[in-house]
């Protein structure tokens, strides 16, 4: 019996070590990839293409911050998750970034225990009809049937943004994006809403895209991002400077195919990004050539973009680099 | 010397006791581990989320339920859909389980062996793609609401789901209430003074026929004497939809097809079993009487059928019930889609969330379970 004590004794203190202190960086390495959660199918955003690899720019944002910690941007294990358990698998530890399309809120932030660490993309909520409704504004909807998926924070906007103007809506609540489209397509529902870039993906994917509209009004504001969980300080650093890197890469002229000609640069900020100067890489904890094999591999964020965004016919918009106008920018690189 | 570690007495109260100390130290250690965490990335846990505001709007058929409304009137929403579309297709799935599995016994070569098909077959795909076929592959395939198909410009038929008018009672409609209770209770004499002469003389009275008439006949007849005291809202087409009248929607009905189709299949399988069960000599002994084969098996087979049909049948019930939280796959607001998945999604509090489904799921199970013991009691053989 004493025996036994010991024995349970033994087991209930090695588990109890499982969660406490967790160095989420030191557990990538150990596992040799990146577990990175992602959106099952969104055209632009996250995808399978028909070879079956992942693309889409909440991908590369993944692939960036394997490029940084391995130096290959492969070592990824993509986890397409809905957006009812994208969370938990955040938190519950299985997934290292959730880097899907979700939207930086101050609730989710603190009460979802999330550290959003940059924005991605940004975006506004709107909605897609079909033209043979004749509507051509948001304020005709009144008594539409509404496809939406449950969980987001578009279906808050949209209860918020109808009472407001009160208008009187039918929800119906499907569970999958992919659902949604189906039920839009066999008129169970009047509209579908969703951010503009999925809005774009789903009209240009449907048999007769010209049939379709985007209503003019976006109703809300959607900064996307990745997110880690609260209290990895270190690994919430990389997945954001790894983010920043494609970004930067692009306001200091880097672009995958001139990156080898700036070693001998006259930038010393060119030099740091790179790692041929000073040693950012060592304060993140990843390689030295962390900005190197980023924008190498993965691209400045104009790259990105054109392999992916602008597949659905998205202009960058807000997404353009503060330098043409638009919202991206980053914190230097010293 | 005396050991106390070969007592046998002892031995088996100290293993117990470690067993169960073992097992209390697991849980404490799971719900420390989880509090700790969950305190570690900053959630809040508790149940006051319950009482904030929900923010999203779901369709529920029983009460208003808005943006306005509270998470703890979201679960309720989920409760009684769940709660409808389960009582509906156990009702259901009994009665077409019941004919399939009479008719799966029957002489009659085509029918029987038609009924086992259709029986193989459903019992052998998944509920799941049963509910997605059903609501993708057939409501969602009827005509839009602008070409419903109109019956009588009364009832429309289309992918938003089946409208049909609904009745207000106006003045003077009580009186069809009052009719209603009191063909009921003169139709409760009725049967006592049938079962009189029936045990007298043996003379039988069309019981079933008689009661209908009486229970339907009174109301309709004085809904006419009193000039019609219940108008109807017809639904008519606004703008996007119907307005007006009551509405079946699509996610309903195709869960509730889904459910009561496969569940029912399990249930002919059931009552076939129960009526072989019957002894071949109870059979003979029952047609030697001067009744009918309908008679015989009323009085004979199913009694003593029912005694092996009702334990099996308590689970199918429990399985249609649990069954009911695919209503996710098609987008129906029962529990698992309100408080299990748009609320444990906008609050984050996933371990009460889950917790309370859990309970709810077992309440209801153990509630379908009394039930039916209640009911099994009762059709078991009476030992005296």
């Amino acid at each position: 019996m004493k025996r036994l004590l010991t024995v349970s004794a033994f087991i209930i203190g090695s588990l109890s070590s499982a969660f406490a202190g967790e160095n989420t960086l030191e557990n990538v390495k150990e596992r040799g990839y990146l577990k990175c959660a992602v959106n099952s199918g969104v055209f632009g955003l996250s995808y399978t293409d028909d070879n079956g690899k992942w693309q889409g720019i909440d991908v590369e944002v993944c692939r960036a911050i394997s490029a940084a910690i391995f130096g290959d941007k492969n070592k990824v294990k993509f986890m397409p998750t809905t957006t009812k358990n994208r969370f938990t698998i955040l938190q519950s530890g299985e997934a290292d970034v959730l880097s899907r399309n979700s939207t930086w809120t101050l609730s989710r932030s603190t009460d979802l225990g999330l550290d959003f660490v940059g924005v991605t993309w940004y975006d506004g909520q709107g909605f897609l009809i079909n033209k043979d409704l004749g509507v051509s504004s948001a304020k005709e909807l009144d008594g539409a049937t509404v496809c939406i998926e449950p969980g987001t924070t578009t279906e808050l906007n949209l209860a918020e943004y109808f009472k407001k103007t009160e208008i009187s809506y039918e929800p119906v609540n499907v569970d999958t994006f992919d659902d949604a489209i189906k039920s839009l397509k066999a008129g169970r529902c009047d509209l579908l809403t969703t951010d503009s870039t999925g809005l774009a993906a789903v009209k240009a994917s449907m048999p007769n895209p010209d049939n379709w509209e985007v209503l003019p009004e976006l109703i809300s504001k959607e900064p996307l991002g990745p997110a880690v969980r609260h209290g990895d300080n270190n690994w919430g650093d990389i997945v954001r400077w790894s983010l920043y890197t494609i970004i930067g890469a692009e306001e200091l002229g880097i672009n995958s195919n001139n990156v080898d000609d700036f070693k001998e640069s006259k930038n010393s900020e060119i030099l740091r990004i790179l790692g041929h100067q000073g040693n950012l890489g060592k304060f993140l904890g990843v390689r030295k050539d962390f900005g190197y094999q980023i924008i190498k591999q993965v691209g400045n964020y104009k790259e990105v973009y054109d392999k992916t965004m602008a597949k659905t016919g998205l202009p960058r918009g807000l997404n353009a680099s503060y330098k043409q106008g638009g919202l991206q920018y980053v914190p230097p690189f010293r | 010397m005396f050991d106390i570690s070969y007592n046998k007495k002892f031995r088996s109260i100290a293993s117990q006791f470690t067993l169960v100390l073992f097992l209390v130290v697991v849980f404490y250690y799971f719900i420390n581990n989880a509090i700790i965490n969950l305190d570690r990335i900053g959630i809040t846990s508790g149940f006051d989320f319950l009482f904030s505001r929900a923010g999203y709007d779901a369709y529920s058929p029983f009460f208003k339920f808005t943006s306005d409304s509270l998470h703890i009137d979201a679960y309720f929403v989920g409760l009684l859909n769940t709660l409808s579309v389960s009582i509906l297709g156990i009702f259901i799935a009994t009665i077409l389980g019941f004919i399939m599995g009479v008719l799966r016994l029957s002489n009659n070569w085509l029918v029987s062996k038609l009924v086992y098909l259709v029986v193989e077959f459903k019992r052998n795909v998944p509920v799941l793609i049963w509910i997605i076929i059903w609501y993708f592959g057939v409501f969602l395939q009827l005509p839009s609401a602008k070409k419903a198909i109109n019956i009588y410009d009364s009832i429309f038929i289309s992918n938003r789901g089946l409208y049909f008018p609904s009745p207000v009672f106006i003045e003077g409609s009580i009186a069809i209430l009052i009719a209603f209770i009191g063909a009921i209770i003169i139709n409760f004499f009725y049967v006592k003074r049938a079962k009189k002469i029936h045990i007298k003389t043996g003379k039988q009275s069309p019981i079933f026929l008689v009661s209908l008439l009486i229970i339907i006949g009174l109301p309709v007849v004085t809904y006419f004497i009193t000039n019609q005291p219940i108008e109807w809202v017809v639904p008519e087409l606004k703008g996007f939809n119907f307005k007006g009248g009551m509405a079946l929607k699509p996610e309903f009905v195709a869960l509730l097809m889904g459910l009561a189709v496969y569940t029912s299949a399990h249930i002919a399988e059931i009552v076939r079993a129960g009526i072989l069960s019957v002894p071949k000599g109870q059979i003979e002994a029952g047609m030697s009487f001067n009744i009918t084969r309908n008679q015989m098996m009323k009085m004979v087979v199913i009694p003593q059928a029912l005694r092996l049909i009702i334990p099996p049948l308590t689970s199918q019930y429990l399985n249609l019930m649990k069954n009911s939280s695919l209503a996710v796959a098609v987008g129906y607001m029962d529990l698992t889609a309100t408080t299990g998945g748009i609320t444990l999604n906008q609050t984050g509090q996933a371990i009460e969330c889950i917790l309370m489904i859990m309970g709810t799921y077992l309440l209801l199970s153990l509630l379908i379970s009394a039930i039916m013991n209640y009911i099994n009691k009762k059709v078991q053989l009476v030992e005296r």
